[in-house]
């Protein structure tokens, strides 16, 4: 019985960091560079749903009917507002960089990364933000307590997985995608906007960010500046045992993690090491199959 | 004039030129705290800057001339710290100098450096095999892992040590009026080990594959061999460094070896120019001092704003270095060119070829990727395009 509660607590944990693991996984994938900022582009979707929220709890406070209403538009809002922040990272930091080595556009991103969660603290303060997006309740089943945020999130994670593979696979813009990822000179010379796809994909990613960001947040409703940044480390990590650059992979890695997080802390003396346990399964990953488990290898051209 | 200058010239003397502004330095402050003492917090930031510098000059073996990056240098300072806490803790306790000699902080300078890098070893082992971004998160997860494994740690050896999780483990001080004096010795030894590999044979295959890994593959080099060899002698290093932080305070806490002080590292690297020593050491001591200078003035909330400006910092000049479309503007307005400016139109030097040889590639400049597709892409070019080739593109 306890391990099937740790298992609902770790897939519905899981499913958050396949959220952001399918963000990182498509930028890696189009764009080839780890995109630090990831973690901190849901932070600011967490702060947008808070300041939303804020605003408009108090216009609805007089009308119950209308309840409904502040979250649906604090969402929608951070879905606006991180695909905004997302192509304004990628076209004033990483545009100027195309090109040059790989190393400058990673500590690049760290920078960025460091700006935002810098730039968070200094507006919204050190104290921690309790946003509380829904309360729907659960469903019992004897001694298993099932969330209906829970629910939500496993299906949101399920149906953006589904989604994305579909664009992918079946529009023109998807398709161009994948040529960008496969070779990228290739798909100039066939006409395919680079800078575009590229750009579209930075929006895309943050926009998963920030869906992200509301499934943490219904996870765990407690916000600081550097909410993003751990899940984000964790979710790369699920990216990465999955197979970088494979959505499928990023959501099976994203689960794997998630319950192995949830068994970890159920077992006392094992819970202070969770993150080194899940860290050890991803040396060991690297060690065996550095590929990931859904991913390909790829043969590397001079 | 122009003679001196030259006979100047002909020495190599950027090749000794930070042994000397370092020995100087250590040695106008070594008198003057053994003649009349300094002030407490001169010796403490001369502390912090020398042991920045070590970290800085360490963290630089990697990131500007293996090409890789690590976030976990604060890592292996840690486990260095602990390490060496460990052994004075034991030499204490052994009644051999109270914990706190000359010989004591060699021994567990070694055995720090040792236990660094092997943990450097493990680390960059699966990373370090593969072509990627993986050394950095693996390194950040690493630094992740000590700094939570150590802060939930127990352990209590009677006779020995204490460590006691979160509160971290005390350990025996050394003098805060002449400890500065061995922080000069580490940075020249750092500064000596790191110049010596990167001028050696194993040091120009590190940079070989810095610029082009399949090219350096094809001309025999182990490259995972001699990116372990960086990576691992740059946690040994940061090891040292760790080590040092132990014998300068009291007390060893994991949390202080977080995320950010892997990145304010890294920061001052990047600052002083990737593959570049001078520059890290250089800017290791301005930021520093800067820091030092602002923690009076700046409280609460500004604090952040120091994190701000560094961030910006490192963004604009990873992009002003590196972006290709900038490098017009980078070769026209650069230090070198601005010295040689001076030197040729205010000094009246003339430029005198005979002291330099053929074989005289700058050891501290070796060229980028960028430059190196230049030099092999001008087979290429067609003869008449070389001599015109500013009319060829109008």
């Amino acid at each position: 019985m306890e391990f099937l509660i740790n298992l609902v607590n770790g897939l519905s944990l899981g499913g958050v960091y396949a959220m952001i693991a399918l963000g990182y996984t498509m930028v890696y994938g189009i764009a080839k560079m780890l995109n630090f900022a990831h973690g901190d582009i849901i932070m600011v979707g967490g702060y947008t749903v808070y300041v939303f929220l804020n605003l408009f709890n108090p216009l609805v406070a007089n009308a119950p009917w209308l309840a409904f209403l502040s979250p649906v538009v604090a969402i929608l809002a951070s879905i606006i507002v991180c695909p905004i922040l997302g192509v304004a990272v990628e076209k004033t930091a990483y545009k100027p960089l195309r090109g040059a080595s790989p190393l400058a556009v990673l500590i690049t991103a760290i920078g960025v990364s460091y700006l935002l969660q810098s730039l968070a603290l200094i507006i919204f303060g050190a104290d921690v933000k309790f946003v509380i997006i829904a309360d729907l309740g659960a469903i019992k089943l004897g001694d298993l307590i099932i969330k209906y945020n829970t629910i939500i999130t496993l299906v949101a994670t399920v149906a953006v997985m589904v989604g994305l593979t579909l664009f992918v696979k079946f529009t023109k813009t998807g398709r161009a995608m994948v040529a960008v990822s496969e070779d990228r000179d290739a798909a100039r010379l066939m006409g395919v906007n680079i800078n575009l796809i590229i750009t579209v994909t930075f929006a895309i990613g943050s926009a998963l960010a920030a869906l992200a960001g509301v499934c943490s947040l219904l996870e765990t409703p407690s916000l600081t500046s550097t909410f993003g940044a751990l899940p984000g480390i964790k979710a790369f990590t699920a990216a990465v045992i999955g197979g970088i650059g494979s959505i499928p992979g990023a959501m099976v890695g994203g689960l794997l993690l998630g319950v192995v997080e949830c068994i970890c802390n159920s077992i006392p003396p094992l819970a202070p090491y969770t993150m080194a346990v899940e860290f050890i399964i991803l040396i060991v990953i690297l060690l065996v199959k550095p590929s990931g488990i859904l991913g390909k290898k790829r043969r590397e051209k001079v | 004039m122009a003679k001196i200058w030259n006979a100047i010239c002909k020495v190599k003397w950027k090749h000794f030129v930070n042994y000397i502004a370092i020995g100087i330095v250590g040695l106008i402050f070594s008198i003057m705290t053994l003649t009349t003492k300094l002030p407490m917090s001169t010796t403490v930031l001369l502390e912090t800057i020398t042991l920045n510098i070590v970290l800085a000059v360490s963290l630089s073996l990697v990131v500007g001339f293996l090409g890789e990056l690590s976030l976990g240098h604060a890592g292996f300072m840690c486990i260095g710290a602990y390490a060496g806490g460990i052994i004075s803790c034991i030499f204490k306790e052994s009644n051999i100098e109270e914990g706190k000699g000359i010989l004591t902080f060699i021994v567990s300078m070694i055995i720090g450096a040792v236990v660094a890098g092997i943990f450097g070893f493990l680390v960059g082992l699966p990373a370090l095999r593969l072509k990627g971004d993986y050394l950095a998160i693996v390194t950040l997860a690493f630094g992740e892992i000590v700094k939570t494994v150590l802060e939930n740690l127990d352990l209590k050896v009677e006779n020995g040590f204490n460590i006691r999780g979160a509160l971290g483990m005390r350990t025996p001080r050394f003098d805060k009026e002449t400890l500065f004096i061995i922080g000069f010795v580490l940075v020249l030894l750092t500064v000596f080990i790191v110049q010596n590999l990167i001028r050696s044979k194993h040091g120009r295959a590190i940079t070989a594959i810095r610029d082009n890994e399949i090219a350096a593959k094809a001309s025999g080099i182990n490259v995972t061999k001699y990116k372990l060899m960086g990576f691992v002698i740059s946690a040994a290093l940061a090891g040292i460094a760790g080590v040092y932080f132990s014998f300068a305070n009291y007390n060893v806490k994991a949390s202080v070896f977080d995320y950010n002080y892997s990145i304010e590292i890294l920061i001052m690297v990047v600052l002083g120019g990737m593959g570049n020593v001078s520059g890290a050491i250089i800017s290791a001591t301005a930021i520093t001092w800067i820091n030092t200078e602002l923690q009076t003035s700046l409280t609460g909330e500004l604090a952040v704003l120091k994190d701000i400006i560094y961030a910006l910092i490192l963004v604009i000049i990873i992009i002003y270095n590196n972006a290709p479309g900038l490098k017009f503007f980078r070769e026209r307005f650069n230090l070198r060119r601005g010295i040689d400016w001076i030197k040729h139109k205010v000094l009246r030097i003339k430029h005198d070829a005979s002291h330099e040889k053929d074989d005289e590639s700058a050891w501290d400049r070796v060229p980028t990727k960028i430059e190196m597709n230049e030099v092999l892409s001008t087979d290429f070019v067609v003869v008449e395009s070389t001599q015109n080739p500013d009319k060829e593109e109008k």
